[in-house]
């Protein structure tokens, strides 16, 4: 962090202004001016919340990704249909049982057992082989499509969330001050922030069983370079098996979570597919904290940008890639 | 000075010399097959009904032209870019902005031969400037970030209405109408789509022989060292893109004048993988990969409904065949059906006989 400030002062005092507005917006009661200019406040506290959680949910579905990419140097692009396949099993699960938490054990499992499959039948013939590993989960893509089309219908589904999850919050952040002075604060569902904090633990947990365990040490060895790991006498291929299952796996809760607090449709594989890219691009391909900053901007741009810009939201999306791509065209958290 | 001591010492009189040089560069003018194939398409009028001139061999043509836009960028170039049908979908709306349409609140009215060039620039600018992007990654990054280009100009047109029309997208688009021709009935359309096809596919043909395209497959091959051979690479590669764009463009526009109108399904995410399955299905080696692969396609596309169906089946699994017929292509020939096709030739033809190696990449 010292060195990125002394490297790149200017940035790095753009960086630091930009988050102290933000967090002057977020918790000072806002002048009246202000308000008038871009509208109330409570609206941009929703905004700025709804993007972070769902930065949450994008960060789920693209460390799975990313994790993926870096120890494999494949780009799995059935991973949208991952989070679908995850999203329809916990859908049954959870209306079959009743159970939430439940839906989420076997939507990991089932997703991770596929992971497996894939890993074993398709990846293992094809290594080293990029081009034709992505037109082959491109196929795999259309092929899981349409047969989650068939068994599922082209309906929306929605997972009811669990009773004790269900209804707002209040926050301690004002959003107005009303004119006999008492303080208004912010109102917000419980489902997503418990999500929120969920997707947070898994992040942390994976950046500690990385940095910090024996296997997370082999992992990263393979990440740098896969073939003196495999002259040391690991088991690679085991390594590999486990790293994919795991990745589809958090696509398989992905799934869960966005069947909770959106919903499940043909469709959305391509679009959770789409997020994924975008946030590992934008974060950097391969790296885990670079997945987690890549959905926190791509989740808030999306959210604030489709309350502020309604009809150019998805171009704020895009434009935030193309700056990225021409400045740093590794993303903002890779080394290369 | 050794160019000229070779010509002496060789026997040959310089006609015949000049007359392989021609044979090398179009190999397929001494080929029986092509002949026929060119014969074929020629007369298709006479043997085809309005329904199979358009939507199949008009329809094939099409496509055929806007994956040939994406062959010659993986073949020669090896970038594998998805954004070739969204350049084709700028072009179409371009026409359907600048020209004449129904919905006269978004559409200049522009006469037809004012709004096609205009589309065309416009497409290949756009597209020119997604391929500078692009060119800053490689190999798989290109494929991510030219899908999120396409997928961003999808959402795009799905929420703008000022411009693109929204969801509905833009109707009863009018096509050209001069020389006492409507250029849109059937036969007069077919010749179209057959003319902008066939120069699209000799373009490409003579690029790839061309010392641009020979400068681009080094390039495709080991770009260090062409890098130190003085080749810009990059340029190289914006220029590959900016060439293929103006194919696509042409799909593009002949695609808008087929369907009379447009909408974001025709640039949706699925469209666009269609066009990398096209070709690759086809074979990216060669520029007839992608016209083969096009009439797989559109055949299927037609009828595996009916064939489904026949076979006991739910016709609407058509995808699932097209997405297991691609999966099958690429797992077990890297060159499309024009590989199983050489593969099945080498294995019928005598050891003697056959050709050496280098002759997939041409």
């Amino acid at each position: 962090m010292s060195r990125f400030i002394e490297r790149h002062p200017a940035w790095a005092l753009i960086t630091i202004i930009a988050i102290a507005v933000l967090l002057w917006l977020i918790f000072s009661v806002w002048p009246p001016g202000l308000e008038e200019a871009i509208g109330r406040k409570r609206v941009f506290l929703n905004a700025v919340f709804n993007g972070i959680t769902l930065g949450g949910l994008y960060f789920l579905v693209a460390s799975g990704f990313t994790l993926i990419f870096g120890l494999m140097r494949n780009v799995n692009l059935a991973h949208g249909s991952l989070y679908l396949f995850g999203g329809y099993v916990g859908y049954a699960v959870s209306t079959s049982t009743g159970s939430w938490t439940l839906s989420f054990i076997v939507a990991f499992i089932l997703t991770a057992l596929v992971g497996v499959l894939l890993q074993v039948i398709v990846f293992r013939r094809m290594e080293g082989q990029d081009l034709r590993q992505t037109m082959v989960t491109i196929g795999l893509s259309i092929v899981f499509a349409d047969l989650m089309l068939w068994a599922c219908g082209g309906d929306f589904y929605q997972i009811q969330t669990p009773s004790w999850l269900i209804g707002p919050v209040d926050l301690p952040l004002i959003t107005a001050v009303k004119s006999s002075g008492e303080p208004v604060y912010l109102r917000y569902p419980m489902v997503r922030l418990v999500i929120f904090a969920a997707s947070v633990v898994i992040g942390v947990a994976m950046w500690l069983a990385l940095n910090r365990t024996r296997i997370g040490m082999i992992i990263r060895a393979g990440v740098d370079d896969r073939d003196i790991l495999a002259a040391t006498g690991v088991r690679i291929q085991l390594v590999f098996v486990l790293v994919f299952a795991f990745g589809a796996g958090l696509a398989g809760i992905a799934g869960v979570v966005g069947g909770t607090f959106q919903s499940l449709s043909p469709g959305e594989d391509i679009r959770f597919l789409l997020a994924s890219l975008v946030v590992v691009i934008v974060g950097g391909m391969g790296s885990i904290p670079g997945a987690a900053l890549g959905a926190l901007i791509i989740g808030l741009a999306e959210q604030l940008g489709s309350v502020y810009i309604p009809t150019y939201a998805i171009v704020v999306t895009f434009l935030i890639m193309v700056l990225v791509l021409a400045i740093r065209p590794q993303g903002l958290l890779a080394r290369r | 000075m050794s160019l000229l001591q070779s010509t002496q010492l060789r026997a040959t009189p310089p006609a015949s010399a000049a007359r392989r040089a021609f044979i090398r560069a179009w190999p397929e003018f001494e080929n029986p097959a092509a002949w026929l194939v060119a014969l074929i398409l020629v007369i298709m009028p006479l043997i085809a009904s309005g329904f199979f001139l358009i939507e199949i061999f008009g329809t094939t043509l099409i496509l055929g032209t806007i994956a040939l836009s994406l062959m010659f960028l993986a073949g020669y170039g090896g970038m594998v870019s998805l954004m070739q049908l969204t350049i084709a979908g700028f072009a179409a709306y371009m026409v359907a902005v600048f020209g004449i349409s129904a919905n006269t609140n978004i559409s200049l009215g522009w006469p037809w031969w004012l709004a096609t060039p205009m589309a065309l620039a416009l497409a290949t600018a756009f597209g020119t400037l997604g391929g500078a992007l692009a060119v800053r990654t490689e190999g798989i990054y290109t494929i991510m970030i030219t899908l999120a280009i396409g997928a961003a100009f999808y959402y795009f047109t799905n929420q703008n209405w000022a411009i693109f029309g929204g969801h509905t997208g833009i109707n009863t688009v009018a096509t050209p109408h001069f020389w006492g021709i409507d250029w849109r009935t059937d036969i007069a359309f077919y010749y179209v789509t057959l003319g902008v096809a066939a120069i699209c596919y000799f373009a490409v043909q003579y690029i790839s022989r061309a010392p641009f395209g020979l400068a681009l497959q080094g390039v495709r091959d080991n770009p260090r060292r062409m890098a130190a051979l003085g080749f810009n690479v990059n340029a190289h590669r914006v220029a590959a893109y900016a060439f293929a764009s103006f194919i696509a463009a042409l799909g593009g526009v002949l695609q808008v004048w087929n369907y009379r109108q447009i909408s974001p399904g025709s640039v949706s995410v699925g469209a666009c993988i269609d066009v990398l399955i096209i070709a690759v299905v086809g074979g990216i080696t060669r520029p007839i990969g992608p016209f083969i692969g096009a009439l797989i396609f559109v055949l299927l596309r037609t009828f595996a409904l009916d064939f489904l169906v026949r076979l006991g089946l739910d016709g609407n699994r058509f995808r699932l065949l097209i997405g297991l017929g691609f999966l099958a292509i690429v797992f077990w020939s890297s060159d499309g059906v024009i590989g199983l096709w050489q593969r099945w030739r080498q294995s019928q033809r005598p050891r003697t006989d056959r050709p050496d190696g280098g002759r997939g990449h041409g």
